[in-house]
Protein backbone atom coordinates (compact mmCIF):
# COMPACT_ATOMS: atom_id res chain seq x y z
CA UNK A 1 0.00 0.00 0.00
CA UNK A 2 1.43 3.42 -0.87
CA UNK A 3 2.15 5.63 2.22
CA UNK A 4 -0.55 8.42 1.82
CA UNK A 5 1.17 12.20 1.20
CA UNK A 6 1.80 14.31 3.92
CA UNK A 7 -0.16 17.69 4.13
CA UNK A 8 2.53 19.47 2.90
CA UNK A 9 3.24 17.32 0.04
CA UNK A 10 -0.33 17.41 -0.90
CA UNK A 11 -0.20 20.98 -0.85
CA UNK A 12 2.92 20.62 -3.16
CA UNK A 13 0.92 18.17 -5.40
CA UNK A 14 -1.75 21.27 -5.25
CA UNK A 15 0.30 23.72 -6.78
CA UNK A 16 1.04 25.70 -3.59
CA UNK A 17 4.42 27.74 -2.94
CA UNK A 18 6.68 26.66 0.28
CA UNK A 19 6.04 30.40 1.20
CA UNK A 20 2.15 29.71 0.96
CA UNK A 21 2.41 26.75 3.06
CA UNK A 22 4.20 28.84 5.80
CA UNK A 23 1.68 31.24 5.76
CA UNK A 24 -1.10 28.90 6.03
CA UNK A 25 0.75 27.37 9.26
CA UNK A 26 0.79 30.62 10.70
CA UNK A 27 -2.77 30.88 10.16
CA UNK A 28 -3.34 27.67 11.84
CA UNK A 29 -1.08 28.41 14.65
CA UNK A 30 -2.79 31.61 15.29
CA UNK A 31 -6.54 30.12 15.03
CA UNK A 32 -5.24 27.61 17.54
CA UNK A 33 -4.49 30.29 20.03
CA UNK A 34 -0.75 29.41 19.77
CA UNK A 35 2.38 31.71 20.61
CA UNK A 36 4.58 32.27 17.55
CA UNK A 37 7.87 30.55 18.96
CA UNK A 38 5.42 27.02 18.26
CA UNK A 39 4.64 27.96 14.76
CA UNK A 40 7.68 25.72 14.24
CA UNK A 41 5.93 22.52 15.57
CA UNK A 42 3.01 23.02 13.22
CA UNK A 43 5.26 23.41 10.60
CA UNK A 44 6.98 20.32 11.32
CA UNK A 45 3.65 18.24 11.85
CA UNK A 46 2.18 19.40 8.35
CA UNK A 47 5.36 18.01 6.99
CA UNK A 48 5.24 14.92 8.39
CA UNK A 49 1.78 13.96 8.78
CA UNK A 50 -0.51 12.64 5.94
CA UNK A 51 -4.14 14.14 6.24
CA UNK A 52 -6.41 13.13 8.86
CA UNK A 53 -9.19 11.17 7.76
CA UNK A 54 -12.12 12.49 9.13
CA UNK A 55 -15.93 11.38 9.68
CA UNK A 56 -18.65 13.53 10.11
CA UNK A 57 -21.99 12.41 12.05
CA UNK A 58 -24.97 14.26 11.49
CA UNK A 59 -27.89 13.09 13.72
CA UNK A 60 -30.41 15.25 15.85
CA UNK A 61 -29.42 18.47 14.83
CA UNK A 62 -30.30 21.28 12.76
CA UNK A 63 -26.95 21.78 10.81
CA UNK A 64 -26.28 24.82 12.32
CA UNK A 65 -22.79 24.05 13.35
CA UNK A 66 -22.05 23.38 9.78
CA UNK A 67 -23.02 25.98 8.72
CA UNK A 68 -20.95 27.90 11.64
CA UNK A 69 -18.30 26.08 10.53
CA UNK A 70 -17.95 26.65 6.85
CA UNK A 71 -18.58 30.20 7.31
CA UNK A 72 -15.40 30.43 9.43
CA UNK A 73 -13.32 32.72 8.39
CA UNK A 74 -9.59 31.98 9.42
CA UNK A 75 -8.35 29.89 8.81
CA UNK A 76 -10.06 29.61 5.08
CA UNK A 77 -12.33 26.86 6.28
CA UNK A 78 -11.85 24.98 2.48
CA UNK A 79 -8.28 24.70 3.23
CA UNK A 80 -8.76 22.92 6.28
CA UNK A 81 -11.82 21.27 5.22
CA UNK A 82 -10.99 19.94 2.35
CA UNK A 83 -7.32 20.14 1.79
CA UNK A 84 -5.67 19.58 4.63
CA UNK A 85 -8.46 17.30 6.30
CA UNK A 86 -9.86 14.14 4.51
CA UNK A 87 -12.89 14.92 5.49
CA UNK A 88 -14.61 11.28 3.96
CA UNK A 89 -17.66 10.95 5.34
CA UNK A 90 -20.62 14.10 6.26
CA UNK A 91 -24.28 13.66 5.15
CA UNK A 92 -25.00 17.24 4.63
CA UNK A 93 -21.38 17.65 2.36
CA UNK A 94 -20.51 14.99 0.65
CA UNK A 95 -21.36 14.12 -3.19
CA UNK A 96 -21.93 10.35 -2.69
CA UNK A 97 -25.35 9.21 -1.78
CA UNK A 98 -27.23 5.84 -0.86
CA UNK A 99 -24.52 2.95 -1.14
CA UNK A 100 -21.70 4.92 -1.87
CA UNK A 101 -21.73 6.99 0.74
CA UNK A 102 -22.01 4.30 3.44
CA UNK A 103 -19.31 2.20 1.85
CA UNK A 104 -17.35 5.70 2.00
CA UNK A 105 -17.62 5.82 5.58
CA UNK A 106 -17.33 1.78 5.91
CA UNK A 107 -13.89 2.00 3.98
CA UNK A 108 -12.43 4.75 6.33
CA UNK A 109 -13.62 2.89 9.11
CA UNK A 110 -11.71 -0.54 8.56
CA UNK A 111 -8.63 1.42 6.84
CA UNK A 112 -8.10 3.98 9.26
CA UNK A 113 -8.99 2.34 12.74
CA UNK A 114 -7.35 4.26 15.34
CA UNK A 115 -6.54 6.71 13.57
CA UNK A 116 -9.72 9.02 12.19
CA UNK A 117 -10.91 11.71 13.76
CA UNK A 118 -15.11 11.12 14.51
CA UNK A 119 -17.10 14.27 14.40
CA UNK A 120 -20.64 14.38 15.77
CA UNK A 121 -23.37 16.87 15.35
CA UNK A 122 -26.39 16.55 17.06
CA UNK A 123 -27.39 14.47 20.08
CA UNK A 124 -28.49 10.33 20.00
CA UNK A 125 -32.14 9.95 20.77
CA UNK A 126 -32.55 6.84 23.03
CA UNK A 127 -36.16 6.55 23.17
CA UNK A 128 -37.92 3.89 21.54
CA UNK A 129 -35.44 1.94 20.53
CA UNK A 130 -33.88 4.89 18.77
CA UNK A 131 -35.94 4.82 16.35
CA UNK A 132 -36.52 8.82 15.94
CA UNK A 133 -33.03 9.20 14.35
CA UNK A 134 -32.04 6.72 11.89
CA UNK A 135 -29.34 6.59 9.06
CA UNK A 136 -29.45 3.51 6.23
CA UNK A 137 -31.83 1.87 8.31
CA UNK A 138 -29.30 1.88 11.28
CA UNK A 139 -29.97 4.09 14.49
CA UNK A 140 -27.70 7.08 15.66
CA UNK A 141 -26.68 5.36 18.94
CA UNK A 142 -26.12 2.01 16.82
CA UNK A 143 -23.54 3.91 13.99
CA UNK A 144 -21.79 5.95 16.82
CA UNK A 145 -20.95 3.15 18.95
CA UNK A 146 -19.58 1.16 15.81
CA UNK A 147 -18.02 4.74 14.60
CA UNK A 148 -16.38 5.68 18.17
CA UNK A 149 -14.95 1.99 18.45
CA UNK A 150 -12.23 2.68 15.85
CA UNK A 151 -12.05 6.53 16.38
CA UNK A 152 -8.87 7.98 17.68
CA UNK A 153 -10.74 11.12 19.32
CA UNK A 154 -14.31 12.25 19.17
CA UNK A 155 -15.73 15.82 19.07
CA UNK A 156 -18.96 16.81 19.88
CA UNK A 157 -20.32 19.45 17.80
CA UNK A 158 -22.66 22.00 19.77
CA UNK A 159 -24.79 21.97 22.63
CA UNK A 160 -26.56 19.00 21.18
CA UNK A 161 -24.01 16.74 20.78
CA UNK A 162 -22.44 18.44 24.13
CA UNK A 163 -25.52 18.85 26.31
CA UNK A 164 -28.58 17.57 24.37
CA UNK A 165 -29.70 21.35 23.83
CA UNK A 166 -33.21 22.13 22.07
CA UNK A 167 -34.22 18.46 22.04
CA UNK A 168 -33.55 17.32 25.36
CA UNK A 169 -35.34 20.03 26.63
CA UNK A 170 -38.17 19.00 29.06
CA UNK A 171 -39.87 16.68 28.98
CA UNK A 172 -37.37 15.23 26.38
CA UNK A 173 -39.58 13.06 24.78
CA UNK A 174 -37.08 11.25 22.49
CA UNK A 175 -34.92 10.69 24.98
CA UNK A 176 -32.15 13.08 23.34
CA UNK A 177 -28.74 12.40 25.00
CA UNK A 178 -25.11 13.94 24.79
CA UNK A 179 -22.85 11.72 23.32
CA UNK A 180 -20.63 11.71 26.57
CA UNK A 181 -23.25 9.75 28.54
CA UNK A 182 -23.52 6.74 25.75
CA UNK A 183 -19.69 6.53 24.63
CA UNK A 184 -16.72 5.96 27.21
CA UNK A 185 -13.24 4.96 26.77
CA UNK A 186 -12.44 7.74 24.12
CA UNK A 187 -11.36 11.09 24.68
CA UNK A 188 -14.24 13.27 24.16
CA UNK A 189 -13.84 16.93 22.99
CA UNK A 190 -17.16 19.04 23.77
CA UNK A 191 -17.44 22.34 21.77
CA UNK A 192 -20.79 23.65 22.88
CA UNK A 193 -22.88 26.65 21.02
CA UNK A 194 -25.90 26.77 19.50
CA UNK A 195 -23.74 26.92 17.15
CA UNK A 196 -20.33 27.30 18.31
CA UNK A 197 -18.34 29.76 16.62
CA UNK A 198 -16.69 28.70 13.53
CA UNK A 199 -13.50 29.52 14.48
CA UNK A 200 -13.28 27.72 17.94
CA UNK A 201 -14.68 24.79 15.57
CA UNK A 202 -12.23 24.92 13.11
CA UNK A 203 -9.21 25.61 15.59
CA UNK A 204 -9.98 22.66 17.52
CA UNK A 205 -9.56 20.65 14.62
CA UNK A 206 -6.14 22.40 13.58
CA UNK A 207 -5.11 21.65 17.09
CA UNK A 208 -5.56 18.10 16.67
CA UNK A 209 -4.39 18.14 13.20
CA UNK A 210 -1.08 19.85 14.12
CA UNK A 211 -0.16 18.38 17.97
CA UNK A 212 -1.52 14.74 17.45
CA UNK A 213 -3.00 15.62 21.28
CA UNK A 214 -6.02 16.96 22.76
CA UNK A 215 -6.29 20.50 23.73
CA UNK A 216 -6.44 21.29 27.17
CA UNK A 217 -9.92 20.78 28.57
CA UNK A 218 -12.24 22.22 31.35
CA UNK A 219 -13.99 20.02 33.90
CA UNK A 220 -16.77 19.15 31.86
CA UNK A 221 -14.47 18.70 28.93
CA UNK A 222 -14.46 21.96 26.09
CA UNK A 223 -11.14 23.16 25.62
CA UNK A 224 -10.17 25.76 27.86
CA UNK A 225 -8.51 27.80 24.91
CA UNK A 226 -12.40 29.20 24.41
CA UNK A 227 -14.17 28.36 27.12
CA UNK A 228 -12.54 29.27 30.32
CA UNK A 229 -13.62 32.51 30.66
CA UNK A 230 -17.25 34.16 30.26
CA UNK A 231 -18.90 35.69 28.03
CA UNK A 232 -19.63 38.75 31.10
CA UNK A 233 -15.66 39.11 31.87
CA UNK A 234 -14.59 39.21 27.97
CA UNK A 235 -17.91 41.53 27.41
CA UNK A 236 -16.88 45.04 26.10
CA UNK A 237 -20.25 46.52 28.15
CA UNK A 238 -18.92 44.96 31.54
CA UNK A 239 -17.72 48.67 32.62
CA UNK A 240 -21.47 49.76 32.95
CA UNK A 241 -21.85 46.55 34.80
CA UNK A 242 -19.26 47.86 37.31
CA UNK A 243 -20.23 51.22 37.27
CA UNK A 244 -24.01 50.09 37.98
CA UNK A 245 -25.17 51.20 34.25
CA UNK A 246 -28.05 48.40 33.26
CA UNK A 247 -30.47 48.95 30.64
CA UNK A 248 -33.62 48.40 32.41
CA UNK A 249 -35.96 48.13 29.04
CA UNK A 250 -35.27 47.58 25.82
CA UNK A 251 -36.39 51.21 24.90
CA UNK A 252 -34.82 53.00 27.39
CA UNK A 253 -31.99 55.59 26.82
CA UNK A 254 -29.87 53.51 28.62
CA UNK A 255 -30.46 50.74 25.72
CA UNK A 256 -29.09 53.48 22.87
CA UNK A 257 -26.79 54.25 25.53
CA UNK A 258 -24.97 50.59 25.06
CA UNK A 259 -25.43 50.00 29.28
CA UNK A 260 -25.07 46.52 30.84
CA UNK A 261 -27.87 43.85 29.78
CA UNK A 262 -27.55 42.35 33.04
CA UNK A 263 -31.36 43.05 33.99
CA UNK A 264 -32.69 42.01 30.72
CA UNK A 265 -32.31 38.87 31.14
CA UNK A 266 -28.29 38.58 29.86
CA UNK A 267 -26.64 35.11 30.22
CA UNK A 268 -23.30 36.25 30.00
CA UNK A 269 -22.60 35.96 33.45
CA UNK A 270 -22.90 32.33 33.69
CA UNK A 271 -21.78 31.20 30.23
CA UNK A 272 -18.54 30.54 28.88
CA UNK A 273 -17.92 31.12 25.55
CA UNK A 274 -15.41 33.29 23.15
CA UNK A 275 -18.19 35.01 21.48
CA UNK A 276 -16.91 38.69 23.25
CA UNK A 277 -13.38 37.44 21.96
CA UNK A 278 -13.79 36.51 18.43
CA UNK A 279 -17.18 37.78 17.64
CA UNK A 280 -19.11 36.21 14.74
CA UNK A 281 -19.26 35.95 11.10
CA UNK A 282 -15.69 37.03 10.92
CA UNK A 283 -15.65 39.15 13.89
CA UNK A 284 -18.59 41.61 12.72
CA UNK A 285 -20.33 41.05 16.38
CA UNK A 286 -21.74 39.09 18.59
CA UNK A 287 -25.21 39.42 20.31
CA UNK A 288 -24.48 41.79 22.97
CA UNK A 289 -22.86 43.81 21.02
CA UNK A 290 -25.80 43.50 18.67
CA UNK A 291 -27.99 44.72 21.33
CA UNK A 292 -29.45 41.73 22.52
CA UNK A 293 -28.47 40.04 25.98
CA UNK A 294 -26.78 36.57 25.71
CA UNK A 295 -28.87 33.56 25.81
CA UNK A 296 -26.06 30.99 27.25
CA UNK A 297 -26.32 28.99 24.18
CA UNK A 298 -23.30 26.96 24.90
CA UNK A 299 -24.47 25.81 28.39
CA UNK A 300 -26.23 22.82 29.71
CA UNK A 301 -29.77 23.03 30.35
CA UNK A 302 -29.84 26.74 28.70
CA UNK A 303 -33.16 26.02 26.83
CA UNK A 304 -35.05 25.30 30.21
CA UNK A 305 -33.13 27.71 32.34
CA UNK A 306 -35.40 30.31 30.86
CA UNK A 307 -37.21 32.71 30.75
CA UNK A 308 -34.20 34.24 28.14
CA UNK A 309 -35.60 37.94 29.69
CA UNK A 310 -35.33 37.49 33.17
CA UNK A 311 -31.85 37.51 35.38
CA UNK A 312 -32.93 34.81 37.32
CA UNK A 313 -34.66 31.72 36.11
CA UNK A 314 -38.02 30.37 36.97
CA UNK A 315 -37.45 28.69 40.01
CA UNK A 316 -38.76 24.83 39.86
CA UNK A 317 -41.86 23.15 40.94
CA UNK A 318 -44.27 26.35 41.02
CA UNK A 319 -45.25 26.78 37.89
CA UNK A 320 -44.50 29.46 35.42
CA UNK A 321 -43.32 32.82 35.86
CA UNK A 322 -42.25 32.10 39.65
CA UNK A 323 -39.39 33.60 40.43
CA UNK A 324 -37.05 32.85 43.33
CA UNK A 325 -37.49 36.31 44.56
CA UNK A 326 -41.44 36.26 44.23
CA UNK A 327 -41.19 33.00 46.50
CA UNK A 328 -39.42 34.09 48.71
CA UNK A 329 -41.84 37.23 49.42
CA UNK A 330 -44.49 35.15 49.87
CA UNK A 331 -42.80 32.37 52.50
CA UNK A 332 -41.68 36.09 54.10
CA UNK A 333 -45.25 36.90 54.02
CA UNK A 334 -46.75 33.24 55.44
CA UNK A 335 -43.44 33.63 58.37
CA UNK A 336 -44.63 37.21 59.36
CA UNK A 337 -48.41 36.28 59.63
CA UNK A 338 -47.45 33.35 62.01
CA UNK A 339 -44.71 35.58 64.19
CA UNK A 340 -48.35 38.00 64.35
CA UNK A 341 -50.14 35.14 65.07
CA UNK A 342 -47.97 33.58 67.27
CA UNK A 343 -47.25 37.11 69.08
CA UNK A 344 -51.28 37.94 70.00
CA UNK A 345 -51.29 34.35 71.44
CA UNK A 346 -48.43 34.86 73.70
CA UNK A 347 -49.76 38.28 74.50
CA UNK A 348 -53.04 36.82 75.37
CA UNK A 349 -51.69 34.04 77.44
CA UNK A 350 -48.79 35.77 79.31
CA UNK A 351 -51.65 38.31 80.36
CA UNK A 352 -53.80 35.75 81.96
CA UNK A 353 -50.63 34.02 83.79
CA UNK A 354 -49.72 37.87 85.30
CA UNK A 355 -53.39 38.36 86.45
CA UNK A 356 -53.33 34.71 88.34
CA UNK A 357 -49.91 35.61 89.50
CA UNK A 358 -51.46 39.37 90.81
CA UNK A 359 -54.59 37.35 92.44
CA UNK A 360 -52.09 34.54 93.99
CA UNK A 361 -49.92 37.44 95.26
CA UNK A 362 -53.04 39.35 96.95
CA UNK A 363 -54.63 36.49 99.01
CA UNK A 364 -53.05 36.72 102.53
CA UNK B 1 -47.02 32.71 96.36
CA UNK B 2 -44.60 30.10 95.07
CA UNK B 3 -40.32 31.38 95.54
CA UNK B 4 -38.53 31.52 92.13
CA UNK B 5 -35.02 31.35 92.70
CA UNK B 6 -32.85 31.52 89.85
CA UNK B 7 -29.54 30.37 89.37
CA UNK B 8 -27.10 31.34 86.84
CA UNK B 9 -25.36 29.01 84.24
CA UNK B 10 -22.81 29.92 81.97
CA UNK B 11 -23.83 28.27 78.33
CA UNK B 12 -22.28 30.12 75.47
CA UNK B 13 -18.16 30.15 75.54
CA UNK B 14 -16.60 33.07 73.78
CA UNK B 15 -15.95 31.31 70.25
CA UNK B 16 -19.62 30.33 69.84
CA UNK B 17 -20.67 34.06 70.47
CA UNK B 18 -18.00 35.55 68.12
CA UNK B 19 -19.16 33.07 65.73
CA UNK B 20 -22.47 34.51 66.43
CA UNK B 21 -22.26 37.83 65.93
CA UNK B 22 -19.52 37.84 63.02
CA UNK B 23 -22.39 35.69 61.36
CA UNK B 24 -25.16 37.77 62.18
CA UNK B 25 -23.27 40.75 60.59
CA UNK B 26 -22.13 38.82 57.74
CA UNK B 27 -25.44 37.59 57.29
CA UNK B 28 -26.97 41.53 57.12
CA UNK B 29 -23.95 42.17 54.70
CA UNK B 30 -24.53 39.62 52.63
CA UNK B 31 -28.27 39.34 51.97
CA UNK B 32 -28.28 43.16 51.64
CA UNK B 33 -25.64 42.94 48.65
CA UNK B 34 -26.84 39.50 47.71
CA UNK B 35 -30.13 40.60 46.96
CA UNK B 36 -28.83 44.12 45.38
CA UNK B 37 -26.66 41.89 42.93
CA UNK B 38 -29.78 40.21 42.11
CA UNK B 39 -32.00 43.35 41.55
CA UNK B 40 -29.48 46.30 41.15
CA UNK B 41 -31.40 49.80 41.54
CA UNK B 42 -32.58 51.35 38.36
CA UNK B 43 -29.82 54.01 38.03
CA UNK B 44 -30.89 56.72 35.19
CA UNK B 45 -27.02 58.60 35.39
CA UNK B 46 -25.67 60.53 32.28
CA UNK B 47 -22.19 59.42 33.85
CA UNK B 48 -19.65 57.81 32.18
CA UNK B 49 -19.24 54.47 33.29
CA UNK B 50 -15.44 55.46 34.27
CA UNK B 51 -16.48 57.71 36.64
CA UNK B 52 -18.45 55.08 38.66
CA UNK B 53 -18.15 51.69 40.44
CA UNK B 54 -20.49 51.54 43.04
CA UNK B 55 -22.52 47.81 41.58
CA UNK B 56 -18.49 46.55 42.18
CA UNK B 57 -18.35 47.77 45.49
CA UNK B 58 -21.43 46.32 46.61
CA UNK B 59 -19.99 42.90 44.69
CA UNK B 60 -16.66 43.24 46.67
CA UNK B 61 -18.13 43.72 50.28
CA UNK B 62 -20.50 40.90 49.69
CA UNK B 63 -17.33 38.85 48.43
CA UNK B 64 -15.33 40.26 51.51
CA UNK B 65 -18.50 39.22 53.93
CA UNK B 66 -18.56 35.67 52.42
CA UNK B 67 -14.75 34.78 53.54
CA UNK B 68 -15.35 36.41 57.09
CA UNK B 69 -18.76 34.35 56.90
CA UNK B 70 -16.24 31.29 55.70
CA UNK B 71 -13.88 31.26 58.20
CA UNK B 72 -16.60 31.82 61.42
CA UNK B 73 -18.23 28.92 60.28
CA UNK B 74 -14.61 27.44 60.25
CA UNK B 75 -13.62 28.69 64.13
CA UNK B 76 -17.31 27.06 64.87
CA UNK B 77 -16.81 23.74 63.47
CA UNK B 78 -13.73 23.44 65.11
CA UNK B 79 -15.14 24.22 68.01
CA UNK B 80 -17.89 21.16 67.89
CA UNK B 81 -15.30 19.21 68.72
CA UNK B 82 -13.36 21.06 71.35
CA UNK B 83 -16.14 23.40 72.68
CA UNK B 84 -18.25 22.43 75.94
CA UNK B 85 -21.71 20.18 75.67
CA UNK B 86 -23.89 22.85 74.06
CA UNK B 87 -20.81 23.56 71.41
CA UNK B 88 -20.42 19.93 70.42
CA UNK B 89 -21.67 17.94 67.49
CA UNK B 90 -23.43 15.99 69.92
CA UNK B 91 -25.76 18.96 70.68
CA UNK B 92 -26.71 18.85 67.29
CA UNK B 93 -27.06 15.65 66.56
CA UNK B 94 -28.60 13.59 68.97
CA UNK B 95 -26.65 10.28 68.35
CA UNK B 96 -28.02 7.70 70.86
CA UNK B 97 -30.97 9.64 71.82
CA UNK B 98 -33.24 9.87 69.26
CA UNK B 99 -35.74 8.32 71.10
CA UNK B 100 -36.07 11.00 73.91
CA UNK B 101 -35.12 14.12 71.33
CA UNK B 102 -37.90 13.40 69.05
CA UNK B 103 -40.42 13.25 72.25
CA UNK B 104 -39.05 16.51 73.82
CA UNK B 105 -38.88 18.06 70.01
CA UNK B 106 -42.79 17.24 70.04
CA UNK B 107 -42.77 18.91 73.56
CA UNK B 108 -41.36 22.02 72.48
CA UNK B 109 -43.44 22.06 69.45
CA UNK B 110 -46.85 21.56 71.84
CA UNK B 111 -45.55 23.84 74.08
CA UNK B 112 -43.58 27.26 72.52
CA UNK B 113 -45.44 26.85 68.89
CA UNK B 114 -48.93 25.20 69.09
CA UNK B 115 -49.08 26.58 72.85
CA UNK B 116 -51.06 23.81 73.79
CA UNK B 117 -49.25 22.72 76.96
CA UNK B 118 -48.34 25.25 79.60
CA UNK B 119 -45.06 26.72 80.55
CA UNK B 120 -42.29 26.02 81.92
CA UNK B 121 -40.57 23.72 79.68
CA UNK B 122 -36.87 24.42 80.24
CA UNK B 123 -33.86 23.33 78.41
CA UNK B 124 -30.12 24.25 79.38
CA UNK B 125 -28.87 24.64 76.07
CA UNK B 126 -30.52 24.38 72.78
CA UNK B 127 -33.85 23.14 73.00
CA UNK B 128 -34.22 20.10 70.49
CA UNK B 129 -36.34 22.16 68.04
CA UNK B 130 -33.47 24.81 68.08
CA UNK B 131 -30.54 21.95 67.77
CA UNK B 132 -32.62 20.87 64.53
CA UNK B 133 -32.80 24.44 63.20
CA UNK B 134 -29.09 25.32 63.98
CA UNK B 135 -27.90 21.67 62.43
CA UNK B 136 -30.18 22.66 59.16
CA UNK B 137 -28.25 26.64 59.42
CA UNK B 138 -24.67 24.95 58.93
CA UNK B 139 -25.47 22.63 56.69
CA UNK B 140 -27.38 25.82 54.74
CA UNK B 141 -24.49 27.80 55.43
CA UNK B 142 -22.09 25.25 54.15
CA UNK B 143 -24.72 25.19 50.88
CA UNK B 144 -24.39 29.06 50.59
CA UNK B 145 -20.29 29.36 50.45
CA UNK B 146 -20.04 25.91 48.59
CA UNK B 147 -22.38 27.23 45.58
CA UNK B 148 -21.33 30.80 46.22
CA UNK B 149 -17.54 30.50 45.86
CA UNK B 150 -18.51 27.91 42.83
CA UNK B 151 -20.23 31.20 41.26
CA UNK B 152 -16.97 33.24 42.48
CA UNK B 153 -14.25 31.02 41.41
CA UNK B 154 -14.12 31.70 37.32
CA UNK B 155 -13.51 35.18 38.72
CA UNK B 156 -10.65 34.37 41.10
CA UNK B 157 -7.09 32.64 40.66
CA UNK B 158 -7.37 32.02 44.88
CA UNK B 159 -7.35 28.39 46.35
CA UNK B 160 -10.52 28.54 48.52
CA UNK B 161 -13.21 29.34 45.51
CA UNK B 162 -11.34 27.13 43.09
CA UNK B 163 -11.81 24.73 46.02
CA UNK B 164 -16.11 24.64 44.69
CA UNK B 165 -15.34 24.79 41.42
CA UNK B 166 -16.49 20.99 40.85
CA UNK B 167 -20.04 22.33 42.24
CA UNK B 168 -21.21 23.88 38.97
CA UNK B 169 -21.40 21.31 36.63
CA UNK B 170 -23.16 19.13 39.37
CA UNK B 171 -25.80 21.43 39.34
CA UNK B 172 -26.27 22.14 35.32
CA UNK B 173 -24.09 25.40 34.89
CA UNK B 174 -23.83 28.67 36.35
CA UNK B 175 -27.85 29.18 36.17
CA UNK B 176 -28.74 26.74 38.63
CA UNK B 177 -25.79 27.56 41.04
CA UNK B 178 -27.21 31.25 40.72
CA UNK B 179 -30.84 29.76 41.52
CA UNK B 180 -30.01 28.01 44.45
CA UNK B 181 -27.72 30.67 46.06
CA UNK B 182 -30.47 33.17 45.27
CA UNK B 183 -32.78 30.55 47.14
CA UNK B 184 -30.61 30.02 50.12
CA UNK B 185 -30.38 33.82 50.87
CA UNK B 186 -34.15 33.38 51.26
CA UNK B 187 -34.22 30.62 53.42
CA UNK B 188 -31.36 32.57 55.97
CA UNK B 189 -33.76 35.47 55.99
CA UNK B 190 -36.85 33.61 56.68
CA UNK B 191 -34.48 31.80 59.55
CA UNK B 192 -33.27 35.32 60.85
CA UNK B 193 -37.27 36.45 61.32
CA UNK B 194 -37.93 33.33 63.29
CA UNK B 195 -34.88 33.25 65.01
CA UNK B 196 -35.40 36.97 66.64
CA UNK B 197 -38.46 36.36 67.55
CA UNK B 198 -38.33 33.16 69.08
CA UNK B 199 -35.66 34.95 71.01
CA UNK B 200 -37.47 37.99 72.01
CA UNK B 201 -40.57 35.13 72.93
CA UNK B 202 -38.51 33.30 75.34
CA UNK B 203 -36.92 36.26 76.41
CA UNK B 204 -40.14 38.10 77.40
CA UNK B 205 -42.41 34.89 78.50
CA UNK B 206 -39.59 33.06 80.53
CA UNK B 207 -37.55 36.36 81.62
CA UNK B 208 -34.39 34.12 81.90
CA UNK B 209 -32.10 36.26 80.14
CA UNK B 210 -32.60 34.54 76.53
CA UNK B 211 -31.75 37.49 74.88
CA UNK B 212 -28.39 38.94 76.46
CA UNK B 213 -27.08 35.14 76.86
CA UNK B 214 -25.49 35.46 73.56
CA UNK B 215 -23.32 38.43 75.16
CA UNK B 216 -22.39 37.62 78.50
CA UNK B 217 -22.25 33.70 77.74
CA UNK B 218 -25.12 33.11 80.73
CA UNK B 219 -28.21 32.97 81.59
CA UNK B 220 -30.84 31.83 84.27
CA UNK B 221 -32.41 28.62 85.15
CA UNK B 222 -34.79 28.53 87.86
CA UNK B 223 -33.60 26.22 90.70
CA UNK B 224 -36.32 23.24 90.83
CA UNK B 225 -35.36 22.66 87.43
CA UNK B 226 -33.77 19.28 86.89
CA UNK B 227 -30.69 19.42 84.56
CA UNK B 228 -29.32 17.45 82.08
Amino acid sequence: MLTPPTIWEHAALLGHSRRDFLKFCSWLAAAAGLESSQVGQVVHALETKPRLPVVWFHFQECTCCSESFIRSSHPIVSDVILDKISLDYTETLQAAAGHQAEKALHDTMTKYRGQYLMLVEGSIPTGADGAYCCIGGRTALDICQEAAEGAKAIIGWGSCASNGCIQAAKPNPTGATPIHKLITGKPIIKVPGCPPIGEVMAATVVHLLAFDTIPKLDRVGRPLAFYSRRVHDTCYRRPNYDAGLFVESWDDDNARKGYCLYKMGCRGPSTYNACAVTGWNGGTSFPIRSGHGCIGCSEENFWDNGPFYNRLTNFPGFGIEQTADKVGLAAATVTAVGIGAHVALTAARKSGVIGEQERDARQP
Amino acid sequence: MAKHIFRRVYLWEWPVRLYHWVTALAVVALAATGLMIGAPVAVMSTREAYAGYWFGTVRFVHFAAAYIFTFALVLRLYWMFVGNSHARWSAFIPVGRFGTFFRELWAVIRTDVLQLQKPPLDFVGHNPMAATTYACIFLLSAFQIATGFALYAPMSAAWLPGLFAWVSPLMGGDAGVRLWHHAGTWAFLLFAAVHVYLVLYHDVVESRGELSSMVGGSRFVEHQVEHR
